[in-house]
């Protein structure tokens, strides 16, 4: 079982690598080495706090656009090819087949992620000449950003299983905005009285939280991150793609691929 | 049991467990996150930015901005917080965003100016923030009431007071009140009635319940301090009478200087201590009382701190 789950993650990989997403990183190591070149030379006393805001907040675009673009292809594109007929003829289940998927892009991420965070940390070798104490928060700001694509790619692996490309990519998409915007969503809830605050307060715990994986404000000032919120963040986001990717196993369990 | 059904039980089981978990260890993380120095901060403080960011959205970017100060200000108070240093620049953005936003005025003066614990005790931004409203809202006669307001209540400065009223006053379109109010305040600024009618005039000119409560609340308030003002010089009266203070309330009675026993307006009765001064019994249950209350001494302050276990 876990050995076909694994060969299926493989060859989302390759096949992703093989549709040039790794170029990716040649945009981002231009625009970070632009940055670090130009910032300097522009404003007074901001490098660091530049290389860290714009270089984790294009981890995380690049990323979550990655992992938006690739997951909602992963299974409608082996339909319209047909090479999913190919696949599960072999002793190969449906849940197999999402979840190898499902760690497959993960992988390519993850990979991509590593490259990345690599190209952060020798701009900001290259602008403070030394790393210092403050930069270690930058490690848990990258980790945060990894446990976000975990959860954007179980979301769009879920959405693809029942909906066209372009709906799971804007479903998904929207998705990733209300989770951003998830702790202002559940203030509101607190406000409102009643069985509507309710129903709010249920909604606004449903949805993603994005908002805590999202600490590259705190990482650029040097702000330490409480090792607790390193351990329930790790806990929720494998939660919370374990939801998603249940809740795609269920769909695609059900569906007429005939 | 089919493959398929085991799978699905599986599948099923796992999504609502994981459902469960994810939104347990969403409390917890919200317990994480309310550290300082992992909350609370303002990262784009410049509205050209923000203008920018928001492609021409500044009317939906001045309301998040809004709600973002009365949820901030919401919490802070809730905690028991003197810190609200995030709040003059919330504010800043959203009227700079969204200068109509006239809430945002009205609100957010009342935010700023009183004391902790009602509030940031920062009455130099409240009204700052207030002749901002009124220079891109001169036709608003709120906001000369709200200045004026200001001026009165944390500034006690009664001639400024007097001033925005009057101005407000000669609108177009205004409160009569205002009139009055101006006058009131060149003759008998700090009296009670003024004070009443200016918490008077709050709750008639808003439709708001939260405002209307506010008002109720200050109009009992001044009802307490008034009464306890008027009991004070009722016991110091029968002192110079009779030489020494009275021991109960009846005495006061007795020799006519009251009639009944005089309760607050919550029904209670009015305690006389043994040095003359008068007291509430329940202050906590009569928020803004600024007499009558209890003298807190060093040791039972300490008593009614909760332990630390």
């Amino acid at each position: 079982m876990s050995s076909r789950i694994g060969y299926i993650a493989f060859n989302t990989f390759r096949e992703a690598v093989r549709d040039r997403v790794l170029y990716n990183l040649i945009a981002f190591a231009l625009l970070l080495s632009a940055t670090a070149l130009l910032v300097g030379q522009v404003s007074i006393d901001i490098e660091r706090l530049v290389v860290v805001n714009l270089g984790l907040t294009a981890v995380s675009l690049f990323g979550v656009l990655i992992a938006i673009f690739i997951g909602i292809g992963l299974v409608s594109k082996e339909i319209d090819k047909r090479t999913l007929y190919t696949v599960l003829s072999r002793p190969v289940r449906r849940w197999e087949f999402v979840v190898g998927k499902f760690f497959g892009l993960t992988g390519t991420l993850v990979v991509n992620t590593f490259f990345m965070a690599v190209g952060v940390f020798v701009a900001l070798l290259s602008v403070a000449h030394r790393f210092e104490k403050m930069d270690v928060p930058v490690l848990a700001a990258v980790y945060f950003i990894v446990l976000q694509f975990f959860v954007v790619c179980a979301l769009a692996l879920l959405f693809s299983s029942f909906s066209t490309p372009l709906m799971a990519a804007v479903f998904t998409f929207a998705l990733f905005v209300i989770g951003n915007l998830s702790q202002d969503l559940r203030g509101f809830a607190k406000t409102v009285p009643g069985v509507s605050g309710w129903l709010a307060n249920a909604i606004a715990y449903l949805v993603p939280d994005f908002s805590a994986l999202n600490v590259i404000g705190q990482a650029a000032h040097g702000d330490p991150i409480p090792g607790r919120l390193i351990l329930f963040n790790t806990v929720y986001a494998l939660l919370y793609s374990a939801v998603a990717i249940s809740g795609a196993v269920l769909i695609f369990q059900r569906r007429n691929l005939k | 049991m089919t493959a398929t059904r085991r799978v699905n039980l599986v599948a099923g089981t796992a999504l609502l467990l994981s459902m469960a978990g994810a939104v347990f260890t969403l409390r917890a993380i919200d317990t994480a996150r309310l550290a300082p120095g992992v909350q609370g901060a303002l990262y784009i403080r410049s509205t050209t930015v923000l203008r920018r960011l928001s492609l021409g959205y500044t009317g939906l970017l001045a309301d998040i901005y809004w709600t973002r100060a009365v949820q901030y200000f919401g919490t802070q108070h809730h905690v028991g917080s003197s810190d609200y240093r995030l709040l003059a620049p919330l504010l800043e953005v959203t009227t700079e965003l969204d200068p109509r936003l006239l809430p945002a005025y009205q609100f957010g003066a009342n935010f700023l100016g009183p004391r902790p614990p009602d509030g940031a005790g920062s009455p130099g931004a409240a009204v700052a923030l207030m002749k901002y409203g009124i220079e891109h809202n001169p036709d608003q006669w709120r906001l000369y009431y709200n200045l004026g307001f200001l001026y009165y209540t944390e500034l006690k400065d009664y001639a400024k007071a007097a001033d925005a009223f009057a101005q407000g006053a000669k609108l177009p379109v205004t409160n009569k009140l205002l009139e009055v109010l101006a006058a009131r305040m060149a003759q008998h600024a700090g009296e009670f009635d003024t004070a009443r009618m200016l918490w008077f005039t709050t709750y008639q000119s808003n439709q708001d319940p939260l405002i209307r409560q506010n008002a109720t609340e200050h109009l009992v308030a001044l009802q307490v301090d008034e009464d306890v003002t008027r009991l004070e010089k009722t016991v110091e009266k029968y002192r110079q009478q009779t030489g020494h203070l009275p021991t109960s309330m009846g005495d006061l009675g007795r020799v006519g200087l009251i009639h009944g026993v005089p309760t607050d307006p919550k029904g209670n009765p009015y305690r006389l201590l043994p040095d003359g001064r008068i007291e509430v019994q329940d202050a906590k249950s009569i928020p803004f009382i600024t007499k009558g209350l209890p003298i807190i001494t060093k040791a039972s302050d300490e008593a009614a701190r909760p332990s630390s276990d």
